[in-house]
């Protein structure tokens, strides 16, 4: 066996409006309801394709482990398509505060077994970016972010990560967690063996109860939703000859040079 | 209130996004600590007016960017009330590290904070904006070029504590970026192009004009996805970079929602395209219908005549 260790990968998918879905605010607060189409999570996506790339590689089972309302069995049955072997659905009921998502997350981490993680470095709907580390703190894995390549080696890995100079390759061993960017490989889409192998692909449902986590009070608390704030409408030139014009507006009218 | 900030830095310096979070420090009513980690900095921070303490966290962990490493060595500084720190990617993390490590909320990439403390942020991809209000214990980050910096005339007290913690993340090797350029994320200016420029050879243009104000070269995803020598580390948008630029100039791009995600909050947007339907228009404070053959020398001519003035 060339990868011993190589048991279960676990990756946290998250439900999210999809990018192109239209977001409507009524009375202070986003209505889920009128999202018309709902997908993984962009980076969770990338995650996804390098936890495939290293069951690949190197066998084992993929996780693939949401906390969300039901609609997000959805988006595990697509993940099931194009590869994952397990599926957990963490039910969730509302939960607000980062604490919360991260400790049901990293306990059914840990009920999986698994001791290499593979997340997005940040959600599309929060755009938050603290689940990854958080989790790998509550399950004491080292924590690579800004990941965009995976591979296995020996016992650990080796990854490369943006840096403030642009790139490094970084070895890592276990446990570990990898926040991933937009990764370097095309993203694969299912085919029809595998859409129809997903269908019947059940889901294990588990509760904050089942993983042993209690939902505390939070001191979060939201307020209100607000579209983005409108711009006025913009002013309109025809042609190159404007450039003068708006260069001088640059300077007089807005300032910034 | 105590607010521990986790000071930005550079290779040798304090970046000067730390300014800034002092600012937000002091509008949330705090007093501010600043954490510089390795000891970078700690100079600069205490000239930052309005910070009351620095303290230079010297430790072999700082060598290289172990976010778990780094949090574990701050962490026993920090005191209990606001942990602050800037949405960069390494203060992100950090600061996400701290939080679990403490069991607090986090509440990242603010772009207003409040007394009380009242955040508000920007939620999916730029479409809403949430305000929420949480109360210390906690953990923040803000946005760069969100807040107004502190300004000079501090004198605060230095200290320096030696504490490391285990690093788990081994650098085999560096890759450097392919051009010394400015990079878009920190960038004041910046001017991007998209398909529309037709070739990536003809992004010498966009750097000329950027050479003339001091700009940063950005692109679509587009660009970056059809020409190799386009790199994504230049990619504004949903699965690039989020930028706040004073002045953002846009070329040759159509403005798809995904790339409107990133640079909509920018102070001033210019569009440059030829199609007068475009959408980037509808976000543009200021449009130009034209090809960028035609448009890029003249604005390149003006922006030289106009600061050579
Ligand atoms: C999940 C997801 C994430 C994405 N993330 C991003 C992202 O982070 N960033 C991003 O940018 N996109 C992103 N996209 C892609 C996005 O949807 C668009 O495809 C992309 O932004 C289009 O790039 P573009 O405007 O350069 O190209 P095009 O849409 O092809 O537009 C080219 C424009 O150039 C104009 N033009 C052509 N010739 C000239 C000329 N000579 N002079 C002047 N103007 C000219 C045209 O009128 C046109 O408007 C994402 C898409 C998805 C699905
Ligand atoms: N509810 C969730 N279920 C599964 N994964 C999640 C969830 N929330 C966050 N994640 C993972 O953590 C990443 C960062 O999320 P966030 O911290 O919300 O920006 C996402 O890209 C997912 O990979």
């Amino acid at each position: 066996m060339a990868f011993p260790c190589l048991v279960t990968i676990a990756v946290l998918l998250k439900q999210v409006p999809d990018t192109t879905a239209k977001i409507s605010v009524s009375g202070g607060r986003v209505d889920e309801s009128a999202v018309s189409k709902w997908s993984m999570s962009p980076y969770d996506e990338y995650a996804l394709e390098a936890a495939l790339q290293l069951k690949e590689a190197g066998g084992g089972d993929i996780i693939a482990i949401t906390c969300g309302p039901a609609r997000a069995s959805k988006m595990l049955t697509d993940a099931a398509a194009v590869g994952a072997d397990t599926l957990i659905h963490i039910q969730d009921n509302g939960v607000t505060d980062s604490t919360h998502v991260q400790s049901l997350l990293a306990a059914a981490v840990k009920k999986s077994g698994s001791d290499v993680v593979l997340c997005g470095k940040q959600a599309a709907d929060t755009n938050g970016g603290s689940t990854g580390p958080g989790v790998s703190y509550l399950i004491g894995a080292a924590c690579v972010g800004m990941v965009s390549e995976v591979s296995a080696e020996g016992d650990g890995f080796v990854a490369l990560r943006a840096s403030p100079t642009g790139n490094e390759r970084v070895a890592v061993s276990r446990p570990c967690l990898f926040t991933f960017d937009k990764g370097t490989t095309e993203l694969r889409r299912p085919n029809v063996r595998g859409i129809m192998m997903a269908k019947k692909k059940q889901a294990e449902t588990v509760t904050p109860e089942d993983l042993g986590v209690t939902i505390g009070a939070s001191s979060v608390s939201l307020q209100s939703h607000l579209p983005p704030p409108v711009k006025p409408p913009g002013q309109k030139f025809d042609g190159a000859d404007s450039v003068a014009t708006v260069v001088a507006k640059l300077r007089d009218e807005a300032n910034v040079i | 209130m105590d607010v521990t900030i986790i000071a930005e830095t550079t290779a040798d310096d304090l970046h000067p996004v730390t300014s800034q979070l002092v600012g937000a420090a002091i509008a949330i009513g705090g007093t501010p600590t600043v954490l510089c980690p390795g000891g970078t900095g700690a100079a600069t921070a205490a000239s930052i007016k309005g910070v009351a303490k620095v303290i230079g966290v010297e430790g072999d962990c700082f060598g290289t960017f172990d976010s778990s490493a780094w949090a574990a060595a701050l962490n026993p500084l920090a005191s209990d009330g606001v942990i602050l720190a800037a949405s960069a990617p390494s203060g992100r993390e950090v600061a996400a590290q701290i939080a679990a490590m403490r069991g607090i909320p986090i509440l990242q990439d603010a772009i207003g904070l409040e007394a009380g403390i009242t955040v508000t942020r920007s939620i999916y991809s730029g479409k809403a904006i949430e305000t929420v209000t949480v109360s210390a214990p906690c953990a923040l980050t803000v946005r760069p070029n969100a807040f107004e910096a502190a300004g000079d005339g501090g004198n605060a007290d230095v200290s320096t504590v030696n504490q490391s913690s285990d690093v788990g993340v081994a650098v085999r090797e560096a890759i450097a970026k392919a051009s010394e350029r400015l990079d878009v994320a920190e960038a004041d200016i910046i001017i991007s192009g998209g398909r529309g420029m037709g070739d990536p050879s003809n992004f010498a243009h966009l750097y000329e004009v950027a050479d003339v104000i001091g700009a940063a070269v950005g692109a679509s995803r587009a660009a970056v996805d059809t020409w190799g020598e386009i790199p994504h580390s230049m990619q504004v948008g949903q699965t690039g970079k989020t930028v706040n630029p004073s002045l953002y100039i846009a070329v040759g791009i159509s403005g798809a929602i995904q790339h409107l995600a990133g640079m909509r909050s920018s102070k001033f947007i210019v569009a440059i395209n030829k199609d007068p339907d475009a959408p980037i228009f509808g976000v543009a404070d200021y449009g130009i219908v034209s090809t960028w053959e035609e448009a890029l020398p003249v604005l390149k001519e003006e922006l030289s005549s106009l600061l050579s003035n």
